[in-house]
């Protein structure tokens, strides 16, 4: 379900995270813009080290965003929540925005029951209405015995089973948007499935948003309608899903659909593999942060950064995606001045 | 087939007794062959069985009942000299690379001593060898003195691939090697597992719950579930035409780019 909304439920700025190191400063988020609607699905996919899951807990000003210096603009349901503090910035964790993670033991209290630390999750009811609603929230994640996962310790149950209870805890405030970083990469395929399923299932159940991280564009393809991909910080692509994936304009999205084996594809075919790695952001080179890994590189691209570039509903930001410029002649929106860091 | 087979495995069963709980039955009557220089992907969901059916191949998990041959003879009942033979030409990898690596080895270090175990190179050969045992696996002469902790995931797992390679095995098992990379770092690794079938002979079982991973690397594949093989054969008729319904429901759990984006052509999906 995607209804038309006249205001986006979160829309994200510019937003640039940077960290004080010995004296310096790193910014693994540099430019990160993107809208989600009520109820919609959306994707941020990249390699690892593209600034993900920082542009996910920037949202909330989880650790350790909290300690970052965030700018651009995070508007949520109407709150600009980069000036939330205190009670407020709590009321938007609690019920606001909720995550789930890949390690599903990074939020379970691994000494407490199963229950008692969803009923914690509940404090807008009554202490004697919270172990059945605890009970019920697990029934609707599916799991096969709630009363029996409700009494357990985490490490009693699956890891498919861990990712369902910790859903059941970030649903219980019933949240305007779901966070899922990574939420299913330990698992097999089949249990993935099911996980993601619910989450569709639970998102149009109580109208909620989600917006998924990954770096499986198979998950993408399927269940998700806007896709942001994200390369050393910034958001380098963006678009419909289908088409995006279908039609890759910037050559890191081209890379990523090219490294992945398919299943239709006769044994013996090489991969494409984007050679290289993500270089660390104290690294991160000038001009378009891909050039040395780009197959497609011209001189340009290693000392001026590409603009984003728009064009029917889609952002790129590679020279390609320009429209062919006469040589010589000075891009129609030059490009925003690149801090140097020290 | 014609080939000879290098392994051949009957009815082999694995089964744990914890002490003070019933015992765990995680391998039950596997059988299939194996031969020299061919490729066999093991796929199935988390808990059947793949990880103890390849423990008990390479001999670190006793098989509970069943025959297993390499060449043609039980590797249970060779002498000393030949048990080390065989423990050279049956290598695996692992998942978690940087987890088995010793961490206070450097690459060169640990590269050195896989050779010297199997006296393989002159002590005045090993610095020649050691590099070129990282080039072949894609990795720079420099990473020779780093230590595991100081290497990503992709770069361990190449030099899990090159430790293996050092001793010149017949057979490699790759248990989940890339389940814990990036797309681009997974790509390069199964272009190398493939060029080193290719170019070395050498015969290959890779397990992973990816069967897209499955299909780009292995000829033949082998769906396992609870314990048993219940569809094995030729990677392309098992992936085109499966007959067993639950090769058809892993098939269909696989998140694929190019069936999803189909899919949605045909209007089912909805978002
Ligand atoms: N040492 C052990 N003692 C008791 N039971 C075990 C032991 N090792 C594995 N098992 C059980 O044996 C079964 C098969 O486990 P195995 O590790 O072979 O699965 P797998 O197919 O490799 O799963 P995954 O995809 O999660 O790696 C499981 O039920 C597991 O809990
Ligand atoms: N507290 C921090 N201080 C400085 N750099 C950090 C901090 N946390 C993460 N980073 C860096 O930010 C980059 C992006 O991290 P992350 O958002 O976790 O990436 P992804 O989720 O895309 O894998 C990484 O290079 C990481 O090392
Ligand atoms: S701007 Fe240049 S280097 Fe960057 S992605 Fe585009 S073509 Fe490649
Ligand atoms: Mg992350
Ligand atoms: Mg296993």
């Amino acid at each position: 379900m995607c209804p038309d909304m006249p205001h986006p439920l979160l829309q994200v700025d510019q937003l640039a995270i940077a960290f004080r190191q010995d004296g310096a400063e790193t910014r693994p988020v540099r430019s990160v813009s993107f809208t989600l609607r009520a109820g919609e699905r959306a994707a941020l996919v990249g390699e690892s080290g593209c600034g993900k899951s920082l542009t996910a807990l920037a949202l909330t000003r989880l650790p350790p965003t909290d300690r970052a210096r965030v700018s651009g603009r995070i508007r949520f349901d109407g709150a600009d929540t980069l000036a939330l503090r205190g009670a407020a910035l709590q009321g938007l964790r609690r019920s606001g925005i909720a995550y789930v993670f890949q390690d599903p033991s990074a939020s379970l209290n691994p000494v407490m029951r199963v229950s008692d630390q969803i009923a914690e999750c509940l404090p807008h009811l009554r202490r004697a209405a919270r172990p059945a609603a605890a009970r019920e929230l697990l029934a609707r994640t599916g799991l096969p015995d709630p009363a029996r996962a409700a009494r357990a310790y985490p490490c009693e149950l699956s890891g498919g089973q861990q990712q369902r209870a910790m859903l059941a805890m970030a649903l219980a405030a019933r949240p305007r948007l779901l966070v899922a970083d990574e939420p299913t990469t330990a698992l097999d395929v089949t249990t993935q499935r099911q996980v993601l399923d619910l989450i569709d299932e639970l998102a149009d159940a109580f109208g909620m948003a989600v917006l998924l991280i990954t770096h499986n564009l198979g998950l993408v393809a399927g269940r998700i309608r806007r896709v942001s991909v994200m390369y050393a910080g910034e958001v380098v692509e963006s678009g419909p899903t289908a088409d995006v994936l279908a039609a890759p304009r910037h050559p890191y999205t081209r890379g990523l659909l090219g490294a992945v084996p398919s299943l239709d594809a006769p044994r013996g075919a090489a991969l494409r593999d984007i050679p290289g790695t993500v270089p660390a952001p104290d690294a991160w080179p000038a001009g378009c942060a891909f050039a040395p890994r780009c197959d497609a590189a011209q001189p340009r691209c290693a000392t001026l950064a590409p603009p984003e570039h728009e064009q029917d509903g889609r952002r790129c930001r590679c020279w390609l995606a320009q429209a062919p410029a006469p040589e010589g002649a000075a891009p129609a929106s030059p490009p925003p001045p690149r801090r140097t860091l020290p | 087939m014609t080939a000879p087979a290098l392994l051949t495995v009957e009815d082999l069963h694995v089964t744990y007794r914890p002490p003070g709980r019933p015992p765990v039955e995680a391998v039950r009557g596997v059988s299939f062959s194996l031969a020299a220089g061919a490729s066999l992907g093991i796929v199935g969901e988390s808990g059947c069985g793949k990880s103890s059916l390849a423990r008990a191949l390479v001999g670190l998990q006793p098989a509970s009942a069943g025959t297993l041959r390499f060449e043609g003879r039980d590797p249970a009942r060779l002498g000393p000299d030949a048990a080390r033979a065989h423990r050279r030409a049956v290598q695996m990898v692992f998942q978690d690379a940087p987890g088995s690596l010793n961490p206070r080895l450097t690459v060169g270090q640990a590269l050195a001593e896989a050779l010297r175990v199997h006296r393989l190179a002159a002590p005045d050969q090993l610095a020649d060898r050691t590099a070129a045992l990282l080039a072949r696996v894609g990795l720079p002469a420099s990473v020779l003195d780093a230590y595991p902790r100081e290497l990503s995931g992709g770069q361990c797992q190449r030099v899990s691939f090159a430790r293996c390679l050092a001793v010149q095995p017949r057979l490699l098992l790759a248990d989940e090697p890339v389940s814990a990379l990036d797309v681009s770092v997974q790509a390069r690794i199964l272009n190398l597992v493939r060029a080193l079938q290719a170019e070395l002979g050498l015969a290959i079982i890779l397990i992973s719950h990816d069967l897209a991973v499955v299909r780009n690397v292995c000829d033949r594949v082998a769906v396992m579930r609870e314990g048993v093989f219940v569809e094995q054969g030729l990677a392309e008729e098992v992936f085109d035409r499966p007959q067993h319904p639950y090769t058809r429901e892993l098939l269909a759990a696989v998140p694929d780019v190019a069936r999803e984006l189909a899919r949605r052509k045909d209007g089912k999906v909805t978002c």
